[in-house]
Formats: C-alpha cells, sequence, structure tokens
C-alpha cells in the first residue's frame, strides 16, 4: 500500500485517501463559502465604482496633490507586489532547498501570488492617469520612432512585474498539471471534459514525468532569483531617486526580506480559516505553522534590523535633510503612521520566538492581520512620509487621502480574494502529486 | 478509421518494490519500450528505467541565452535609434540594461523550459497504449509492447512478480 505522512511522527494516508480528500475540498462548498465570494465580489464592485469615477473626474478624485504625488495608490502597489513573493519563495526556494513542509502549503501560496501580482499590476495603470494609453509604456514602434527609457526604473519594473506574473503563472499552471489529471480521472460528465482539456493529455506515464520534473527543477532554478529580483527592482523605483529616506543602499534586500514576511503573513491569514473550511486539518498541521512561523520570524527579524539600520544611516550619515525625515517619521504629523509600521513589523514578530504562540492558530491569525496591517503602513510611511517633507520646508505638506483611495484599496482586496476563492473551489489547493512523492515529505513512503 | 491500439501487456500494481522487480525482470528479458504510469514522480522507478538525463534543459539554455541576447540587442539598439545625450552620459549605458537583460533571460528561459517539457513528452507517442484511472491515483502502472505469442510469458511474468491485475490488449 502506497502510504505518505505529512510531517514526521505522525499517522499516514494513503495515497488513495490524499486524493479523497483533496478531491472532497471541489465539492458543492458551504454557505460560509458563498457569503465570503459574495463580500469579495461587493468590494470589487465598491473598486469598480471608484474607478470608474476617477476616470470621469480623474485623479485630483484621489487627492494628488504636490508634493505627495504618490500615496495610496503606489502604496498599495508595492503592498501587493511583496504579498505575491512569499508564494514564489515556498515554492521554487523551498523547493531547492528540498523542504519536506512546503509540500502541503505551497499551491496556495502559488495561487496566492499569482492573484497579488494580477492585482498588484492593475495599480501602475490605475496611477497614470490616462489608463487608455498604458501601453505607451511598452517598447513598441510608433509614428515617432520614440523607445521607452530604458534607464529609468519605472521600466524596469514594467519588465520585472510582467516577467514575475508571467513566470508564477506558468509555475502553478505546471505544477497543476497532474493533479488536474488526477481529477479528471475522479469526475463525470461536463466536468471530467473540462478536466481533460486542461490536463493537456497527462497519463503520469514516465515519459512524461521524465520531462516534467526537469522542467520544474529549472523552473524553479529561473524562478528563485527572479524572486529576489523583482522586489529589488521595486525598492529602487524609490532608491535611484534622491528623495531623503529613500537613500538606503540597504533597499534592495529590505525590501525583499520586507516582501517575504508581508506575503507570510498573508498565507497564514488566508491558510488558517482555509484549512477549517475545507476540512484539511489533518493535513496543514502544527508542523507546517510551526515552520511557516519560523520564517516569519526570521525575515521580521531582518526588517527590525533594516529599521534600526536607517536610522542608523540618518543619523550617521551627518546630512540634515536624511536626519530630519526619519525624525519626522517618529515624532512628526504622521508619527501614527511610522509607529504602526515599528510596532506590527519589528515588534509583533518577535512573539514568534515562542512555540506556544506558533502553534496556536488564534495567536497566529491575529499576528498575521498585523503583519498585513504593519506592512502596508510601511510602504506607506516610505512613500508618502517621505515626500511629503523633501528639501523645502515651505512645500512640505501631509497626504490628503481621500475616499477614492480608499475605494480603490476596498476594492483591491475583493479583486484578490474573489480570484483565491474561485480557484480555491475549481482546483486542488493542496498538490496531490507532491503529497504522494516520496522524496517531498518528512516521512512515511513505500 | 480504426483506433490504433498497441499490442501488449497491462499490469497494475499496489507495491512499489513489485513494480520495479517487474521492470528489471522484463529489462532482462530484452522488454526496453515500456511505459510505467505513476501517480507522482518516483526515483526507484526513475533508475529501475534506467533512462539518460531530459534533454529539457536544452531548451532552458536555449531561452535563456536568447533572452538574454535579446534584452541587450533591444535596449542598445532602441538608445541608438533615438540618441538622447543626459549629463555626458553613454546613448548605451550597460549597467541600466542589466536589469532588463537578467528579466528576460527568465522569462524566455521558463516559457522556453515548458515549450521543452510538451515538445519532449509529445516526442515519444502514447497514442494506442492502455491506460487506467487509477493510475493518477494509487496505482502503477506498466504496459509491455508485445506480440501476441509473447504475451503469455509477459503475463505471468508480471503476475509473479506482484501484479495484482493483468491485462492483454490487442490480442
Amino acid at each position: 500500500m502506497t502510504v505518505v505522512a505529512h510531517e514526521p511522527h505522525r499517522p499516514t494516508q494513503t495515497h488513495a485517501e490524499v486524493t479523497r480528500d483533496v478531491l472532497g475540498t471541489l465539492k458543492t462548498p458551504s454557505r460560509g463559502y458563498y457569503m465570503a465570494l459574495f463580500g469579495a465580489v461587493f468590494m470589487f464592485l465598491i473598486g469598480l465604482f471608484t474607478f470608474t469615477m476617477l476616470l470621469k473626474d480623474g485623479l485630483g478624485l484621489a487627492g494628488y496633490t504636490p508634493p505627495v504625488m504618490w500615496s495610496v495608490y503606489i502604496t498599495t502597489f508595492v503592498f501587493w507586489i511583496g504579498i505575491g513573493h512569499a508564494g514564489t519563495l515556498i515554492s521554487a526556494i523551498l523547493f531547492l532547498f528540498r523542504s519536506p513542509w512546503r509540500t502541503v502549503v505551497y499551491r496556495s501560496t502559488e495561487a496566492m501570488t499569482v492573484f497579488a501580482v494580477m492585482t498588484a499590476a492593475l495599480f501602475p495603470i490605475i496611477h497614470i492617469g490616462r489608463q487608455w494609453i498604458f501601453y505607451w509604456l511598452l517598447p513598441y514602434p510608433n509614428q515617432r520612432f520614440l523607445w521607452p527609457n530604458f534607464k529609468s526604473p519605472l521600466l524596469w519594473d514594467v519588465f520585472a512585474i510582467t516577467t514575475y506574473f508571467t513566470v508564477s503563472t506558468t509555475f502553478l499552471i505546471v505544477g497543476l498539471v497532474p493533479d488536474v489529471a488526477a481529477i479528471r480521472d475522479k469526475v463525470s460528465g461536463w466536468r471530467r471534459w473540462i478536466y481533460s482539456q486542461l490536463c493537456l493529455g497527462w497519463t503520469g506515464a514516465d515519459s512524461q514525468w521524465r520531462h516534467y520534473t526537469r522542467g520544474y527543477l529549472y523552473l524553479a532554478a529561473l524562478a528563485t532569483p527572479l524572486v529576489l529580483s523583482v522586489h529589488s527592482v521595486v525598492s529602487w523605483d524609490f532608491a535611484m531617486s534622491i528623495i531623503p529616506g529613500w537613500h538606503g543602499t540597504i533597499f534592495a534586500p529590505y525590501f525583499v526580506a520586507g516582501a517575504i514576511y508581508s506575503g507570510i503573513g498573508m498565507v497564514l491569514t488566508l491558510l488558517i480559516p482555509l484549512r477549517k473550511v475545507l476540512h484539511l486539518e489533518h493535513m496543514i498541521t502544527d508542523y507546517h505553522f510551526d515552520n511557516l512561523g519560523k520564517l516569519t520570524l526570521l525575515t521580521g527579524s531582518i526588517l527590525f534590523y533594516a529599521y534600526a539600520m536607517e536610522y542608523f544611516v540618518a543619523w550617521y550619515s551627518g546630512n540634515i535633510f536624511e536626519q530630519t525625515t526619519f525624525w519626522r517619521r517618529a515624532f512628526g504629523p504622521m508619527w501614527w503612521a511610522g509607529w504602526t509600521m515599528i510596532i506590527c513589523n519589528a515588534g509583533v514578530s518577535q512573539l514568534l520566538w515562542f512555540r506556544k504562540i506558533r502553534t496556536n492558530l488564534t495567536s497566529l491569525f491575529i499576528i498575521s492581520l498585523f503583519i498585513n496591517l504593519g506592512m502596508w503602513f510601511e510602504r506607506f510611511v516610505i512613500i508618502a512620509s517621505s515626500l511629503s517633507n523633501d528639501y523645502n520646508p515651505y512645500a512640505w505638506a501631509v497626504p490628503a487621502v481621500t475616499w477614492a483611495d480608499w475605494g480603490i484599496l476596498i476594492g483591491s482586496f475583493g479583486w484578490f480574494l474573489m480570484y483565491f476563492l474561485l480557484f480555491a473551489r475549481t482546483f486542488p489547493v493542496v498538490a496531490i502529486q507532491e503529497i504522494k512523492d516520496p522524496r517531498k515529505h518528512g516521512g512515511g513512503g513505500h | 478509421m480504426a483506433k490504433k491500439i498497441v499490442p501488449g501487456v497491462l499490469a497494475s500494481f499496489a507495491h512499489l518494490d513489485a513494480a520495479t522487480d517487474a521492470i528489471h525482470s522484463l529489462k532482462a528479458r530484452g522488454f526496453r519500450d515500456l511505459t510505467v504510469y505513476t501517480a507522482a514522480p518516483n526515483h526507484e522507478i526513475e533508475d529501475a528505467l534506467d533512462q539518460p538525463v531530459s534533454w529539457v534543459r536544452l531548451f532552458t539554455l536555449i531561452g535563456g541565452l536568447t533572452g538574454c541576447t535579446a534584452g541587450f540587442a533591444m535596449t542598445i539598439w532602441m538608445s541608438q535609434d533615438w540618441p538622447l545625450l543626459v549629463g555626458g552620459k553613454p546613448i548605451a549605458a550597460i549597467p541600466p540594461y542589466v536589469v532588463i537583460a537578467f528579466e528576460l533571460t527568465i522569462l524566455y528561459g521558463a516559457l522556453s523550459t515548458v515549450a521543452g517539457i510538451i515538445i519532449m513528452s509529445l516526442a515519444k507517442s502514447l497514442k494506442g497504449r492502455p491506460f487506467h484511472p487509477r493510475f493518477t491515483d494509487d496505482r502503477i502502472g506498466i504496459f509491455v509492447p508485445c506480440t501476441p505469442d509473447q504475451s503469455g510469458s509477459v503475463r505471468a511474468l508480471l503476475t509473479e512478480a506482484g501484479s495484482e491485475e493483468v491485462t492483454v490488449h490487442g490480442a
């Protein structure tokens, strides 16, 4: 009998039971699922309404005033791009490190990545104002023979995010193919026909696995430097400029650590209720949450160090503009945002030193909400507080945040959750074939 | 037109050891063109089949190199095509273009890897070879293409190795 163990020293499941349990998540959903989906669609409609108003009245509706022309939209853009980093970290980097605990959680985090990047990709479009000519960002031959400025970090971002979205979507789809075939062989009628088309004729023959496993390895190897590069490029959107507060040479690793930290925060926020709703408690266990908690602690501690180093560099630089910016982050008119960021990220993450907290799902869920809040505020502080007080005190101003900012922010959460919930209903959120692979988990085997 | 059927014997195994023993025995008897179905990739099966490393790596390499070349070529050519001198800096500056070239290396490398998986998997046609839905669930399947004369001995070999179900196809 072929069996697997989801964690070391735990009871095992047969392969047939794994298929049955994961397929069970695709059956008629509960009322709670429909309520969550309805809520997500409603939030999305709020965003759609706000966007329509922006098209009609222009970006002034979102409080775009000098000196803070980049405020909530770009903050939320960086926030969602950051969320998208945990998925590829868990699916690609931990795959290369052969971490056994990733197997059960990686599919849902990978899907989260794709939907988070899809959400983030909306924001540059919303932010540019004249959305109908967004394609000017792309290098295509136009009537004036003009080309984009490839020396601009904003254009690097276009390439980085387009590549990241394409590769993470490809990675998700490639990983899904054998599982979709497993579903095809268990369902009937029109669903069987659809899954048959989606699995591209997969049968699990050795001639397929031989190329598939190699290809998957290379995809992971390509996605690993990509995930590190994308948020580095996002950080250079800021670090390449001369605004005080954006000068740190640690910006790239600081942003990457922050991205992974925020991504895992969102993984926890989604996974804790999801495992209950889909009855996956025996698969996604304390062992997995303990490891996710450790990863959160590691990245949270890197952030702690980065925050301290930013203040140190500002003080040590002797540059009055840099020093003033950091003084005002803590004690200026936006002190509440600065302290929310420090407490939620550097402070709350340190609670995860205790195993009892890492394995208590209620405390972990609450911590994950603080992480989401703290990481949104981190981007808001970096962007809005730096822009609000640059070199000329006469021009200083606190950003004007309006209902249109919140409308789009709420809409982005709705857009993201809507896709995630639809995915969880249509495809297996736990990778069936990887659980059955004896190389990929802590114990069991054939 | 009649559906093409590859004649042979299909066996289903519940245990990996029995399946690998069967593969070794079949190979010892000269059966090379086996098709082994598993629900997940498996080292023991790969070792028993002893197949060469996949050529997908070549697709990844060529894709990556093409992307890198395309990244530098596009940025340098487009800068030269509309030369805009700023601050006495070079028209085509390599350091910022490394970012674009890097991203395109990954993009082309990943897409050609996927193309490689599809092309290489299609290189061996599985048309006419029998398959059972349980092979994507909890059973290991071995299909041995053979003539009707050989099917009796192959069937006996697979049963002896521990197969729980053996069927003859195209007899």
